[in-house]
């Protein structure tokens, strides 16, 4: 039982540290905000709670102190950082950060110039 | 249904009054009785037994957790790979959710999901506009998400 809870724990602590490796490679690879924002708001998450994981268990099993600080973290971070991802790259679109050259399509283009036209026309408040 | 989990409390509270013993397993037992009540009385209630959207909830959790699993991991293949070929590409995916709170969950749902950002929502919350990493095909894309996500939310909001 023992052996198998210790390599549960080996195996939570590599594979949050792979993700996050993973991150790291992905924004310094990836070419724009858009495709770094995935790198980085996504596997960082998934990885920093599968450490965060690895640690709640460690602690449980071998120290005997069950902490509910970790799996607090692990719910907030979870909750926290789609936000963050969604507002970051909502914030390089509206400012006009152009996506890669390698973008095959684009829908949100129209809505948001036809927005931007109707609000510099005339101030319309329920846009 | 907080109304129906609130009578479930109660009948339990009750049955803890009944046998005069105050302790945790007693509140369980009178718990499951009420939960066997609920179930006899289902057709005096409006909405569906709450129970059944909790077991609806949970097969969102874990559908989510699948789905986290497999697409972090074709992120990972996507960023190893020697030679970069993505296809980035923003597309709009029509929802048929109404509550704010369903739109909320299912966009915090896709941004998670490696391989999709949410980047707009738009303002009459019919279309949602979603960065994807990789597309070879955006109608297949949609569709997955539609099948799988907004399916499970409406299960848990519905009925």
């Amino acid at each position: 039982m023992s052996v198998i809870i210790n390599i549960l724990i080996v195996i939570t602590i590599t594979v949050g540290v792979v993700f996050t490796a993973v991150t790291t490679i992905g924004i310094l690879r990836f070419p724009d905000v858009y495709t770094r924002a995935h790198a980085a708001s996504k596997s960082a998450t998934l990885g920093v709670m599968s450490i965060l994981l690895g640690v709640f268990i460690h602690f449980w099993y071998n120290e005997g102190l069950f902490s509910i600080q970790l799996l607090l973290g692990i719910i907030f971070l979870f909750v926290t950082s789609p936000i963050g991802g969604h507002l970051m790259s909502r914030a390089a679109y509206m400012a006009g950060v152009k996506p890669t050259e390698l973008t095959v399509g684009d829908d949100l283009k129209e809505v948001v110039e036809k927005a931007r036209k109707e609000s510099g026309s005339l101030k319309s408040e329920d846009q | 249904m907080a109304f129906q989990i609130l009578l479930n409390v109660f009948i339990a509270v009750t049955w803890m009054f009944m046998t005069s013993s105050f302790s945790a397993s007693t509140f369980v037992i009178g718990y499951l009785i009420g939960l066997t009540l609920l179930f006899l009385t289902r057709r005096f209630f409006k909405s569906r037994l709450y129970f059944w959207k909790l077991w609806a909830a949970l097969k969102l959790t874990l559908l989510f957790l699948k789905e986290l699993t497999l697409s972090n991991i074709s992120v990972f293949m996507l960023v190893i790979r020697p030679k970069l070929n993505l296809q980035p590409m923003f597309f709009a995916l029509p929802t048929e959710l109404e509550h704010d709170w369903e739109i909320t969950l299912l966009s915090s749902l896709i941004t998670l999901t490696p391989g999709t950002i949410v980047v707009n929502v738009s303002d009459d919350q019919r279309t949602l506009y979603i960065h994807a990493l990789d597309v070879d095909d955006v109608d297949e894309a949609i569709e997955s998400i539609k099948n799988s996500f907004e399916k499970a939310i409406m299960e848990v909001s519905r009925g």
